[in-house]
């Protein structure tokens, strides 16, 4: 199984924004003549900013997690065990060790209209340290993914910087992987790709409940980004799909977090979050992602979220549910046509335990999704292909 | 007009962060403010959909080959 390679992180620079905006005002008279007053402010916020008091840089909290995940439909059931410890040492740095299982079985639409069903597991494993100095973090990490036709390793670093007396949250971030693609009907079949991603990111709290996070992120791939069991269909008939060696992707996201205090106690009881990503390749896919969500307080102990996501994507420039003849690159995989989906769930979390820094919480998390897609035929029916699927997660969290 | 006025707009936000003090962040400390408030079912969350759908990045953690073509 050929890779989707990864995803990653982060953020956009306020700094970014206001010199765009700066540009764009040129060409108006009455926005050059606002501007003056308006650079004096920002240049007057950030004077402000820097002059707050400073704050340091804080590592991720002692914490465990072991969770049982579930995933089923269309036509396909994966589920498995995932584990992460996070465990200072010293005041200056933290570890974090992780482990995360798949197991594969059924037959999806390609499956069932063009090979066997199948199984098929996928165990990675996971660390990193982080390492704090002053008002930044250091992080390093390493993943590896084994499963039966697909290796994959990615070594990544990064840096996030306080700034503005911790007001203002500054990530830089880059990952390589290597990967190895193979086939297990064809044991002298092996082919290589390599990833890059580099991860720019900016956290900004606004106001005592509201904070922003803005991400982008380029990956980079160089290798065979096929998989190598998959057909396109020329003139009805099957022959082996055929991808571009590289694909380059951009993606910018924006998060807000805005907690509410409905009743002006002085107390913090629920939030709205509002999520944006757009994304564009060169393989002329462009998608959009929307997610919107809503988390309320319990009592002390119950913590509960409902969130609503939307996604939507256009299809590759050598997608096609059907060729008309031999092209170069020829590629039917319902990934890369035209579609959308929605989902829709909950989340709740009980805190069973609750003294000083020793914390114990079970959760439980259920998403309904519904995928429909424009141009993918069911070959079974002749129809446009959609499917339904649930997914679930049960964890156990433990901080110390 | 606009653009200036979004700048106008940025530039009070700013303001308005510098003026949450150390002391007043215990809201943006609480865990339903977190981006990620649960990292072990974000990343099976973000890989149920990195394995069904073409866009990729920007979500907050660092990707491994998740072999999902």
């Amino acid at each position: 199984m050929a890779p989707k390679a990864a995803k990653g992180a982060v953020v956009v620079a306020t700094s970014l924004t206001l010199g765009q905006h700066l540009e764009s005002a040129r060409g108006h008279d009455l926005s050059a003549r606002c501007l003056p007053v308006a650079a004096l402010l920002a240049f007057g916020a950030v004077v402000v900013c820097a002059s707050a008091p400073a704050s340091a840089a804080a590592l991720p909290e002692d914490r465990a997690d072991a969770m049982y995940h579930y995933y089923k439909g269309g036509g396909t059931k994966v589920d498995g065990p995932a584990l992460l410890v996070r465990e200072g040492v010293g005041d200056k740095t933290s570890v974090q060790a992780s482990y995360y299982a798949d197991s594969v079985s059924g037959a999806s639409i390609d499956v069932v209209t063009t090979a066997s069903p199948y199984k098929d597991k996928r165990d990675e494993y996971g660390i990193s340290a982080d390492y704090l100095y002053r008002d930044s973090v250091l992080s390093a990490s390493f993943t590896t993914s084994r499963e039966s036709d697909y290796f994959a390793d990615t070594f990544g670093f990064s840096v996030t910087q306080d700034l503005m007396g911790g007001l203002t949250t500054l990530n830089l971030g880059y990952s390589a992987g290597h990967d190895v693609v193979l086939r297990n009907t064809d044991a002298t079949f092996e082919r290589t790709i390599d990833r890059y991603q580099y991860r720019l990111g900016l956290s900004q709290v606004f106001t005592k409940t509201l904070i922003m996070s803005l991400n982008y992120e380029v990956i980079a791939d160089d290798g065979y980004l096929n998989n190598p069991y998959r057909s396109a269909r020329v003139l009805g008939s099957a022959v082996p799909e055929k991808y571009p060696l590289t694909r380059d992707s951009h993606a910018v996201a924006l998060q807000l977090r805005q907690g509410l205090d409905l009743f002006d106690k002085q107390e913090l009881r629920s939030a709205v979050q509002f999520d944006y990503r757009l994304f564009w390749d060169t393989w002329d896919i462009n998608a959009n992602t929307l997610e919107i969500g809503y988390h309320q307080y319990f009592g002390k102990r119950l913590l509960a979220d409902v969130h609503y996501r939307y996604y939507s994507q256009d299809k590759a420039v050598f997608y096609n549910d059907s060729f008309p003849g031999e092209f170069l690159y020829m590629a039917r995989d319902k990934e890369l046509s035209t579609f959308n989906d929605h989902s829709l769930g909950f989340k709740v979390s009980y805190r069973w335990v609750d003294r000083g820094s020793f914390k114990f919480s079970q959760s439980f998390a259920y998403d309904y999704l519904k995928f429909k897609y424009d141009d993918f035929t069911d070959l079974r029916t002749g129809e446009p292909y959609s499917f339904k699927a649930s997914t679930a997660q049960l964890f156990l969290s433990f901080w110390y | 007009m606009r653009p200036a006025l979004t700048m106008v707009m940025i530039t009070v936000f700013t303001l308005c962060g510098a003026c949450v003090k150390p002391y007043e962040r215990e809201f943006l400390a609480d865990p339903i403010m977190s981006f990620s408030r649960d990292p072990i079912a974000d990343k099976h969350r973000h890989h149920v959909f990195e394995v069904r759908e073409s866009g990729r990045g920007a979500e907050g953690s660092e990707g491994g080959g998740c072999g999902c073509n």
